[in-house]
């Protein structure tokens, strides 16, 4: 006679327990802090700005119109313009720094990794300070400009959008270091050989060979660099001088300072909504380059 | 053709000495990008001046002046508790979170779910949760940024011991089964002492993020609750003084030693 | 919950079943296994064994069906209440522990007083040579020895039943010949029951009383191995064990075999069939020819003791003591 069995009723509670253990706290802490948060954010889309902060229940659909007003289009190109120009500079020091640190012998690439995140690890503000410093009318820029005949006049590289995008740059490099390192340091020394082998020079090697399989990680890190770009609004404030105007700094004035809950949280959410896009579309990247190799 | 290879083995070889050639360059530059701000301001922190840019004579005038600015110690006294609360709670939710997962899941959404704070720009959870604490009627305080960092915390705890996990061999909790230890005993005496490292990581990660964290703290911090990160924006809004750059350099030595600490411990475990 | 079962059979699998979305890893497995036999379980990567293996130490469960240790049902218990330990295809060695923690962890659990559990700790790895190798981590260890702890560490639990997976899949050749020997001679010592999982008929039919062989989830055929060698039950068992020249049967779904060894080269005309020598092979005490018959796909093979005589090129007759009449289906 056979049994169907499942294991006895302990055996099936003991499996059911487990998880509850391992997993309930964590979703629940998550579900509060970071679900419900995130959900009124969603639900402020479609509320009215109340008088003092805080919103009033009623729908509305006013905050997604406002959204194409030509003020704030500008703000929108000129972010997506600087967030771009960082990005793109991130990556042209960047990648050949990544690959530079990928050939190095394995005890010094270490050494090399630990020196691109140290300064990751030091306090954005005074990363950011450090740059007012620098770029000040008396600062050392200055002064070994001057000094070596290059300018005749001191004069502030402060408060311009150059500024912003030198301090955007210098936040988040590492950023754009570490996956594109990851991406280049994992490709087969074997397969750039068979390129050379079978004719190619180095140039079509890099541009077919190599780049192609480390597009993934350059796609991670331009995401990396772009997104955190845009929703910043420290930079633009502090090197930029109040006069550039960055999505980031525009969500943070409706709710500290316009009290417009609902219109912050459209903006907010549509930073949120172009993040994922850029991830479904890294992760479409990753799996053209790597070929379903993994499924 | 025993010479072509032996050729192409020296040529390898040589090329390993000496073959970054022109990869010196970005290498270089890179470094006097990353590093040259900051050592102007490590320079510039013996300044005896009064300006933060103009040298004036070496002095460690500036040095005295922090340890004397009781707001900025208090600021340093509530920001490191913040992160020792923070740390302590995403240390145990994370790793309970990421060894959860392993174990029972096979869903990639609740894996992407588990990790999504970490990726989710910080001003919209900073949003988020200003706008929970008003509803909720919670009155901003540390505890409030406290609750805020072991959120986004946790999700980098899981990421680490996860990452940890996956590269583990799950026959080793099944063999601890298999010799009669049960759930919670196969946690402590396998589980644990295989994921240590990653966990010890994490903690790292998690308390320095804390110390540095602005944004979320910035949007839940009380009206008198100031960290160190929100006392050193006040301090650069309102005017470059000498003493930010000596704080500055004290930061830098911390991280310095933490970030070489930490790779010190991380290999020393995975060479064990 | 107690069933009855003959005395002397310790495991009993009653008609388990599991599937994976579509594949069926056991189709309905039936099988005993005595007291202190030494059991293979055989066949091609994929059959199902490791799902076997691993139903009956508990860390996976059929779908239906039933599987019975002295009697006793085993599906009711989790993996640490059943006393059947599991060495490890991997050998699963603590790596943050030392050998011979590693070996008392099963006995703490046990919750043994410390004095009993150091000796048998000393004892078992007397038993399997390496005294000497108490203190050092399984990273220290070579794999030849890293499976002696591996098997330490099951043994030294007494388990009713020992359940090796691949033992030996992970050791370089030399050393697999050596814990061939070693694992019978362990088994003889300890008197636990062993039951082996192997896809490599050599190593199987070197070391089994019984071996059963599997395919597709189902038993084949469980038997000795000089019975699995003579009388297979399908052309499948004939094919997977040994090698064999396969003759049109009685009927279609049958198939005459006939072993290497138990054909002969006689003078062309003279034999049951007749062809040409296609190759000559010389193993040292046996040589191996090949025949070419136009009736038959594949070349004839003859195993002959000593260096053969046969010419390359030449015609031959086949004859042959011994075939059997084997069914072409899966069981
Ligand atoms: N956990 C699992 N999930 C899905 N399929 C599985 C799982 N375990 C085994 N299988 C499938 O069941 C079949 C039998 O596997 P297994 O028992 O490991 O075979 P063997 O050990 O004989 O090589 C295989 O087709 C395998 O792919
Ligand atoms: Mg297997």
């Amino acid at each position: 006679m056979p049994t169907r069995s499942h294991g006895g009723l302990g055996a099936r509670l003991r499996r059911g327990v487990e998880p509850a253990v391992l997993l309930g706290p964590g979703l629940l802490f998550y579900a509060v802090l970071v679900g419900v948060p995130v959900g009124l954010v969603t639900g402020y889309m479609f509320a009215r700005r109340g008088r003092f902060g805080g919103v009033e229940w009623e729908l509305s659909l006013d905050n997604f119109s406002r959204v194409t007003d030509s003020v704030y289009l500008e703000v929108f190109r000129e972010s997506l313009g600087l967030a771009l120009v960082a990005t793109v500079i991130s990556l042209a020091i960047g990648y050949p720094t990544a690959y530079a640190i990928a050939k190095l012998p394995p005890r010094w690439r270490t050494v090399a990794l630990v020196l691109v995140v140290v300064p990751f690890w030091t306090n954005f503000l005074i990363r950011v300070y450090a740059w007012i410093v620098l770029l000040n009318s008396q600062g050392v820029l200055n002064d070994v400009l001057v000094g070596l005949g290059v300018v005749d006049e001191r004069f502030t590289l402060l408060y311009t959008p150059g500024a912003v995008v030198v301090g955007l740059v210098y936040s988040y490099l590492p950023l754009m270091i570490l996956p594109l390192y990851a991406a280049i340091e994992k490709i087969d020394d074997e397969l750039l050989e068979a390129s050379t082998d079978l004719g190619a020079g180095r140039v079509r090697t890099f541009l077919g060979v190599q780049l192609p399989l480390t597009l993934p990680g350059v796609v991670t890190g331009s995401i990396l660099v772009f997104v955190p770009s845009l929703g910043n609004f420290v930079v633009p404030e502090l090197l930029g001088g109040g006069k550039t105007v960055m999505v980031g700094n525009l969500i943070r004035d409706q709710f500290l300072k316009a009290q417009d809950w609902p219109f912050g949280s459209v903006l907010a959410m549509m930073v949120v909504v172009l993040l994922v896009l850029l991830f479904l579309g890294q992760a479409w990247v990753t799996r053209r380059v790597e070929g379903g190799a993994r499924a | 053709m025993p010479s072509r290879t032996a050729g192409r083995a020296a040529g390898r070889a040589a090329g390993r000495r000496t073959g970054l050639g022109w990869l010196w360059l970005p290498l270089g530059l890179c470094a006097l990008f990353l590093y040259l701000p900051i050592l102007v301001l490590v320079a510039m922190s013996f300044n005896g001046g009064g300006s933060a840019y103009r040298w004036d004579g070496f002095s460690f005038r500036w040095y005295a002046e922090l340890a004397r600015d009781s707001d900025l110690i208090e600021a340093v006294v509530t920001s490191l508790g913040i992160a020792t609360g923070a740390t302590a709670i995403a240390t145990v939710l994370g790793t309970l979170l990421a060894v959860g997962l392993a174990r029972h899941t096979r869903s990639k959404m609740l894996e992407a779910a588990a990790m999504a704070p970490a990726i989710l720009p910080d001003l919209v959870l900073a949003i988020g949760l200003l706008a929970f604490f008003y509803m909720a009627g919670i009155p901003k305080s540390a505890l409030t940024i406290l609750l805020a960092h072991a959120a986004f915390g946790t999700a980098f705890v899981v990421a680490v011991v996860r990452a940890r996990l996956a590269g583990s061999d799950a026959a080793l909790e099944e063999a601890s089964r298999d010799l009669g230890a049960g759930g919670f005993s196969t946690f402590v005496l396998v589980t644990l002492p295989s994921i240590a490292p990653a966990v010890v990581a994490g903690a790292l990660l998690v308390f320095t993020l804390s110390l540095d964290e602005f944004v979320i703290a910035y949007f839940t911090a009380g009206p008198t609750t100031e960290t160190l990160p929100i006392t050193v924006y006040a301090m650069v809004r309102t005017g470059v003084t000498p003493e930010i750059n000596a704080l500055a350099t004290v930061l830098v030595l911390i991280s310095v030693t933490v970030v070489v600490v930490a790779a010190r411990a991380v290999r020393r475990t995975e060479k064990s | 919950m107690t069933q009855s079962t003959t005395p002397g059979v310790l495991l009993e699998v009653r008609e388990a079943s599991r599937s994976f979305g579509h594949v069926r890893a056991l189709d309905s497995v039936s099988l005993t296994i005595a007291e202190n036999e030494f059991f293979a379980l055989l066949g091609p990567s994929g059959c199902g064994k490791t799902t076997l293996l691993r139903s009956i130490a508990g860390f996976e469960h059929p779908d239906s069906g039933a599987i019975l240790l002295g009697g006793r049902d085993l599906l009711a218990l989790p993996p640490n209440k059943r006393p059947v330990n599991l060495m490890f295809q991997s050998y699963a060695l603590f790596p943050h522990l030392s050998v011979a923690s590693n070996v008392a962890y099963g006995l703490k659990r046990e919750k043994l007083p410390k004095a009993e559990v150091t000796q048998r700790v000393a004892e078992v790895l007397d038993t399997v040579g390496l005294q000497t190798m108490a203190d050092r981590r399984p990273a220290q260890l070579s794999g030849g020895q890293r499976q002696r702890v591996a098997l330490a560490r099951a043994i030294v639990k007494r388990p009713r039943l020992l359940l090796l997976d691949e033992p030996l899949s992970a050791l370089d050749r030399k050393v697999r010949a050596e814990m061939q020997l070693e694992l019978k001679r362990l088994q003889h010592e300890v008197g636990i029951t062993f039951v082996v999982v192997t896809h490599d008929q050599e190593e199987a039919m070197s070391m089994a009383d019984r071996i059963a062989v599997l395919a597709e989830g189902r038993v084949q055929q469980v038997a000795s191995p000089l019975e699995l060698y003579r009388h297979p039950a399908n052309l499948f068992v004939a094919d997977f064990i040994g090698t064999s020249n396969l003759l049109a049967g009685p009927s279609d779904r049958e198939r005459l075999m006939v072993r290497p060894e138990d054909a002969r080269l006689v003078t062309p005309g003279e034999g049951t069939l007749s062809g040409t020598v296609l190759d000559t092979q010389f193993q040292g005490g046996t040589s191996t020819v090949a025949v070419e018959v136009s009736t038959l796909a594949k070349p004839f093979l003859v195993c002959e003791p000593g260096a053969t005589a046969a010419v390359r090129g030449t015609e031959v007759g086949l004859v042959w003591d011994h075939s059997v009449v084997v069914g072409e289906g899966l069981a």
